[in-house]
C-alpha cells in the first residue's frame, strides 16, 4: 500500500507535472514536492511525487554496499 | 528501472550475505514493520538465505488489513446511503466486513469506485456535482499527505460534495503500543521506508533509546533490505542500538517537511481502532477545523450495527507478531486469496496472502 516507484519528469505545469515511468506517461501531481524540476527522478505514490531521488546518496548507498561487500 | 536494477545485484547480495553471516553471532529476532518488505523478503527468498539465528517476523504494517471491522462496516454503511459515490483504494473493497463487502453492496446497486490515486476521486467530485463522494481514506503517513492535499485542492477549487472517511493511521505510536504489550522480544525493527520518506527517520529515537532495539530503515529492493539487516546485525552485535538509514535515496532525517506540514494543516491526531490490537490513543488522524467540513463521519449519520468478527481468523494476533498464517486453521482451506475470510489475505501485502503466494518452508 505505500508503494512508491521511481518516475522521471518530463514535464512540469504548476502543481501538476507530465511523468515518465518505464516508457509510460502519466499526470502527477507535485504539490507534496513544490521544488521538483524537468528532468528530476521522484518517488512516485498513488499520483503524488513524495519526494524527489538524491541521486548523490543512491551512488553513495551503491559505494558503499561494494565497500561492505569487498571487507567481508 | 534506474534507482531499482543496482539494487538487485546478485552478486553484491551474496557478498553481503556471506557478510551478515560471519558476523551474526547472537539469536536475533527482527521484524519488519511494513507489508511491503514482507513481499520484498519472501519475493527474493531472503528468510532462507538468511543465518539460522535471525528470525524475521511481520509486523503490522498493512493498511487495509489494520482498518478494524468497526470502520469498515461504517464505509459501507455510507455506501448503502442514496446519493452518495464511494471511491476506495482496490483492496479495500475486497474485505469482508460483519455482513456485507463493499464488493457485495457494489453488487446489490451501490455506487462504489475503485481509485489509484484521491486525484481520481476529486475528478469522479467534479464530474457529479449532484452527488457526495466519499473517499475511503486508508493509509499511513505515505498516504495521508496526499489525501489532505485533496483536501487543500477542493477547498481552492470550491469543490463541496467530496468527503473522506478517514482511517488513516500513523506509525511510531503503534510500534510503541507493540512493544509495551511486551508479547513479542525483538532484537531489531526494520522501519517503513516511504512512511519515512514523509516523516524522516527521528520519530523512531524512542525505540532505541527507550527500549534498546536496534532499527534501520530499509529500501524495498533486496539489496537494500540486506544493508537494513546489516546494520541492526551490526547495532545488535555491538551492543549499541539507534536509528539508521538503508535507503537514502528516498529518505532523509528530517522527511519531507512540505508533506508533514499539509498533513498537519489538514489533519489532527486522533485515537484510532486497530484491527486485531483495538484502541490505541494518538494513533490515527482526523480532519482538524476548518477542514471537517469535509469529514465524512461529520456530514453523514449512519448506524452500521453491531460488529462480528469472522470465526477462526487469527488475522490480529498475525498483526502483533504473535501468530503466523500457518498457525490459522483458515489458512489455504477456507481462506484463500479468491475467498479471503480475514484482510490479511486480500491485501497484496498481507502476511496471509504473501505466504500463500510465495510460501515459507523455513518456519
Amino acid at each position: 500500500m505505500c508503494l512508491a516507484i521511481p518516475a522521471l519528469i518530463k514535464s512540469i505545469e504548476g502543481q501538476q507535472a507530465e511523468a515518465d515511468i518505464e516508457g509510460v506517461s502519466r499526470q502527477i501531481s507535485l504539490q507534496l514536492t513544490p521544488e521538483a524540476k524537468v528532468g528530476d527522478y521522484v518517488l512516485l505514490h498513488t499520483g503524488y511525487a513524495i519526494s524527489i531521488i538524491d541521486p548523490a546518496e543512491a551512488a553513495e548507498t551503491l559505494k558503499l554496499l561494494k565497500e561492505l561487500s569487498e571487507a567481508s | 528501472m534506474k534507482f531499482v536494477n543496482e539494487y538487485r545485484d546478485p552478486e553484491l547480495g551474496r557478498k553481503l550475505l556471506d557478510r551478515i553471516h560471519k558476523r551474526s553471532r547472537k539469536h536475533t529476532r527482527l521484524m519488519e514493520f511494513c507489508g511491503g518488505h514482507t513481499v520484498a523478503i519472501f519475493k527474493h527468498g531472503l528468510r532462507q538465505l538468511l543465518p539460522d539465528n535471525i528470525e524475521m517476523l511481520s509486523g503490522p504494517g498493512c493498511p487495509v488489513c489494520v482498518t478494524a471491522i468497526a470502520d469498515l462496516d461504517r464505509a459501507i454503511a455510507l455506501a448503502r446511503l442514496p446519493g452518495v459515490i464511494i471511491t476506495s483504494f482496490g483492496d479495500m473493497v475486497r474485505v469482508p466486513g460483519s455482513h456485507s463487502s463493499l464488493q457485495q453492496v457494489k453488487a446489490e446497486g451501490a455506487d462504489v469506485r475503485i481509485v489509484y490515486s484521491v486525484q481520481d476521486a476529486l475528478a469522479i467530485a467534479r464530474e457529479n456535482p449532484d452527488k457526495h463522494i466519499i473517499f475511503i481514506g486508508i493509509g499511513f503517513e505515505t498516504t495521508a499527505p496526499t489525501v489532505a492535499a485533496s483536501i487543500l485542492q477542493a477547498e481552492e477549487e470550491g469543490i463541496n460534495n467530496y468527503y473522506v472517511l478517514s482511517l488513516h493511521k500513523i506509525c511510531p505510536p503503534i510500534m510503541k503500543a507493540l512493544l509495551d504489550l511486551g508479547e513479542v522480544r525483538l532484537s531489531g525493527i526494520i522501519c517503513p521506508g516511504h512512511v519515512s520518506t514523509i516523516i524522516g527517520s527521528h520519530p523512531y529515537q524512542f525505540i532505541p533509546d527507550e527500549y534498546g532495539i536496534a532499527c534501520a530503515v530499509s529500501g524495498f529492493e533486496p539489496l537494500d533490505m540486506l544493508l537494513a539487516v546489516d546494520m541492526l546485525v551490526n547495532q545488535i552485535e555491538t551492543e549499541q542500538p539507534g536509528v539508521e538509514i538503508a535507503y537514502r535515496r528516498g529518505v532523509k532525517p528530517e522527511g519531507n517537511t512540505q508533506a508533514v506540514r499539509l498533513m498537519e494543516t489538514v489533519f489532527e491526531v486522533a485515537d484510532a481502532n486497530w484491527r486485531g490490537i483495538g484502541v490505541v490513543p494518538l494513533s490515527g488522524l482526523q480532519p482538524r477545523a476548518p477542514y471537517d467540513k469535509y469529514d465524512a463521519e461529520k456530514k453523514f449519520e449512519i448506524d452500521p450495527g453491531p460488529t462480528n468478527e469472522p470465526r477462526g481468523c487469527i488475522c490480529g494476533s498475525i498483526l502483533r507478531g504473535v501468530s503466523t498464517p500457518l498457525d490459522c486453521r483458515l489458512f489455504g482451506t477456507k481462506c484463500t486469496p479468491e475467498h479471503p475470510v480475514g484482510p490479511c489475505m486480500v491485501s497484496a501485502e498481507g502476511s496471509c496472502a504473501t505466504y500463500y503466494h510465495y510460501g515459507d518452508d523455513n518456519v
